[in-house]
């Protein structure tokens, strides 16, 4: 999402790369771009111009660095007024007292309620919580039953009767603290557009229940109507915060993440695919530089813990490190990587992808993949263990078996041969020069910077966006604002 | 190519196995860490809306668009000046039509010159932003064929509500109808389809649940030749424009759906009317995968505005055709430019 801005900005920075001090009228043409990169992204358009007035400030205030030049002066003050207006920092979630914590999910059909609440449980479930789920959407005939199949996928119990749904849910919380549950998850049903008898179904089991969070589930795709939902569900109900839902990288979801600016609500949780997996707290800090092309490394580094398998993984580094490295192990390295995501989505994580690298990973389908795939599985173990033995008539035979053609077996060949001479390098300690700044990207991995991350299934980072080594970069952090 | 990207990505994937090791080593206790969940299908979330065919009262857009909001009244009259413009800009940006369109607009009103009120020149300039001429739904094809109406579109815009009221209105006018269920992926869509059925007397043919989407439609069209009926609505899996493999399937289902005694003569892309920009990277892909024909724009009942068909119309020139006001069979309007533009600029 926000290729557009991350775009603009480079083009902006690049003229002004020959320049030794930012004029007024560079400062009009960086905002200029940055206002059209905002408005087809959909933020709001009050937000818009207080975003712009925020950057012009900081950019003719006293306290532009002189150390930086005029291009990083821009992006500087722009990922600052970013991290502010998608909501300054991340949500700590604090748990009640006397449990069990009660959340409320609200909002309008098609937004992604159900399926939001099974992967906010799994989210709970590995927070080492015991979440029960409620599915007190008695509208939709399919939303009990869709719930127990994503209940039963993240492997969390959901409770549903024929009542009522104020019924249900003020039952669902008694059995919950009955059954010794923490986290209550309430889903509740859905209309076309605002209506008031949604509004006080949704209303009287908030006040049955008195929740500790009120989650408004919101579409990343919707447009300025965003902001009527957002501000009617939040006039009735006192919201905690907004879940973005669809946030994959091609919606914009400036609406949603304008939820801060319009109605002092920031966004708290993001899903951004099918998997229940895809799901996470929302990082400010992270998206303002991800949206930048400063790439995410923190959230990549998360999503690998989760996603991979750690054992094979590791066998394969101990491998690597040795100077051995096989089309066994690329393969598995392969299937791991694919676990993640795909290629694109993976390479916008990556701080210094340039635009065209980004491309070539976006035009990588899985059928590629397969390919490359196919090709090692039609090799037999003596050679994927020593390519080198591959003449000729093995090289059809391969062909032949995985339905490809001599010379993409010559390519995979040759490009792995590549790769082995880099691995051996990196082994020898040397960083070999990787396209697209990855070699910087693997220098810079092990050292402290990362030392303070905590593992897959310990606590997540708090408002600090994990790791001291971007808030040096990214500047102050600033508290969200209450309204 | 791919092998580089690839192999850039097996590095990291060392690389952070390394840091987990050396961060592990550390660690007094293991940590196990999650196990990844299997890759899996979310079922989709869709509303069932009851189809009501007894509301026949006629709808129009400017009576249900009892939202619409509008600065232009103070406007009358106004030549563009600077601060003119920004509402101008405003209004139109609120409504979804976009950064690129109504910056268009904005200087095509500047360069217009004077002549006329500035509402009535934004009113003429936003009318010719409708290119197309023909809005009809066609049924034209070689003899002995069946015309098929194809819709697509994501998940949730409403596009088997959008059959079941045309098919409504179709049966009124007289056609023999056929829907098919090609939705398979969601199991409460064959049974909404069912409903309308009954309502309507429009034949229906469903498959299993899963089965393949191009067979189902093929079915249905062959029932529809076997039994003479005039014309068949395809239903289809909602699918983000951003899923190759899915729009690939999409591709299938209209050569599939085209072959034989079937014709497709319209694909409808669906679109809701709260999407904002991103109704416009929908209707380039799945342009792409499917020839579009025409947009039906849905939930227009809202307080959103739908402005976004702009664009879709004056940059990628696909015409819309139909809108959706309500839940209700007679609340399928067909587009009519004159009506839509008013109640974009209505106080």
């Amino acid at each position: 999402m926000f290729d557009a801005l991350s775009d603009r900005l480079d083009a902006v920075t690049k003229s002004l790369r020959s320049k030794g001090r930012l004029t007024e009228r560079d400062i009009d043409d960086a905002l200029g771009e940055v206002r059209t990169a905002l408005l087809e992204a959909d933020v709001e358009l009050t937000v818009v111009r207080a975003f712009i007035d925020a950057v012009r400030g900081r950019l003719t205030g006293a306290s532009v660095s002189q150390a930086l030049s005029p291009g990083q002066q821009v992006v500087k003050a722009v990922h600052e007024q970013l991290v502010e207006m998608l909501g300054g920092e991340t949500l700590k979630v604090t748990y009640a007292t006397h449990p069990p914590t009660v959340i409320l999910l609200a909002g309008l059909q098609g937004a992604g309620k159900t399926t939001t609440a099974g992967k906010l449980a799994q989210w709970f479930k590995q927070q080492g919580r015991q979440p029960l789920l409620v599915a007190a959407d008695l509208q939709r005939p399919a939303a009990v039953e869709q719930l127990r199949v994503l209940g039963e996928r993240a492997g969390v119990e959901v409770y549903s009767e024929p009542l009522t749904p104020l019924e249900v849910a003020r039952k669902g919380v008694q059995i919950a603290t009955l059954k010794g549950r923490d986290v209550v998850i309430i889903d509740t049903a859905g209309r076309l557009s605002i209506d008031e008898a949604l509004m006080d179904e949704v209303r009287q089991i908030s006040d049955a229940t008195s929740p500790h969070y009120t989650f408004l589930v919101i579409d990343a795709m919707t447009g300025q109507d965003a902001v009527h939902t957002a501000r009617a569900f939040h006039d009735r109900l006192s919201l905690s915060g907004l879940i973005v839902t669809k946030l994959d990288y091609d919606a914009r979801g400036g609406a949603v993440l304008s939820a801060q600016g319009v109605v002092g609500r920031p966004v708290v949780f993001a899903s951004t695919g099918e998997k229940l997996d895809d799901f996470d707290l929302f990082h400010p800090e992270r998206m303002a530089s991800r949206i930048l092309g400063m790439g995410d490394v923190l959230t990549l580094i998360e999503e690998a813990e989760r996603k991979m398998d750690a054992d094979v993984v590791g066998s394969t580094a101990e491998r690597l490190m040795s100077g051995q490295f096989t089309l066994d192990d690329f393969l598995a390295q392969m299937v791991q990587v694919r676990k993640m995501g795909s290629l694109g989505s993976i390479m916008k994580m990556l701080p210094g992808v340039g635009k065209d690298l980004r491309a070539a990973a976006d035009s990588v389908n899985d059928k590629d993949l397969n390919r490359v795939e196919a090709i090692i599985h039609s090799m037999t173990p003596a050679e994927r263990r020593d390519p080198a033995i591959i003449n000729g008539s093995r090289r059809l035979r391969i062909a032949q078996g995985s339905g490809t053609t001599v010379p993409a077996v010559n390519n995979l060949l040759r490009q792995f041969t590549d790769m082995q001479k880099m691995m051996k390098q990196m082994a020898s300690g040397s960083m070999p020069n990787l396209p697209g700044g990855l070699g910087k990207l693997a220098g810079r991995m092990p050292p402290g910077a990362l030392a303070g991350m905590p593992g897959g299934a310990g606590p997540r980072p708090g408002g600090s966006g994990g790791g001291g080594k971007k808030k040096k970069k990214g500047g102050r952090v600033t508290p969200p604002k209450n309204g | 190519m791919i092998v580089a990207l690839v192999a850039a990505l097996v590095v990291i994937a060392v690389a952070v196995a390394l840091v987990q090791r050396r961060r592990r080593r550390r660690r007094v206790r293991f940590i196990p860490v999650a196990p990844p969940v299997a890759a899996a299908e979310i079922l989709v979330a869709e509303p069932v809306a009851m189809p009501d065919v007894a509301a026949v009262e006629a709808a129009t857009l400017a009576g249900r668009l009892g939202n619409a909001r509008g600065v232009f009244a103070r406007l009358r009259g106004a030549e563009a000046d600077a601060a003119v413009r920004d509402v101008v800009e405003e209004v139109l940006l609120r409504s979804d039509v976009g950064v690129t369109t109504t910056t268009r607009l904005l200087d095509e009103l500047s360069t217009a010159g004077s002549g006329g009120s500035l509402v009535s020149a934004l009113r003429d300039r936003l009318l010719a932003s409708f290119v197309s001429a023909d809005r009809s739904l066609s049924t034209s094809v070689d003899d002995g064929r069946v015309p098929v109406w194809l819709f697509v579109g994501v998940n949730g815009v409403g596009k088997t509500t959008t059959i079941g009221k045309l098919a409504s209105r179709e049966v009124a006018a007289g056609q023999r109808v056929v829907m098919a269920a090609g939705d398979t992926f969601r199991a409460a869509a064959a049974d909404q389809l069912e409903m309308w059925s009954q309502r309507t007397g429009a034949d229906i043919v469903r498959g299993a649940e899963g089965s393949d989407p191009s067979s189902v439609i093929h079915d249905a069209i062959e029932r529809a030749a076997a039994k003479g009926s005039s014309l068949v609505l395809a239903d289809t899996a909602g699918r983000l424009h951003t899923n190759n493999n899915l729009l690939d399937e999409l591709s299938k289902v209209r050569r599939v759906a085209d072959r034989g005694p079937g014709q497709v003569t319209e694909t409808i892309l669906v679109v809701d009317a709260t999407t904002g920009q991103n109704a416009l990277s929908q209707a380039r892909q799945f342009m792409a995968a499917a020839s579009v024909t025409g947009v039906a724009l849905t939930k227009l009942d809202g307080t959103a505005r739908g402005g976004i068909v702009v664009a879709i119309e004056s940059e990628l020139g696909i015409p819309v055709k139909l809108i959706g006001v309500g839940e209700s069979a007679a609340d399928l309007l067909p587009f009519d430019p004159v009506e839509f533009v008013d109640a974009l600029l209505a106080p």
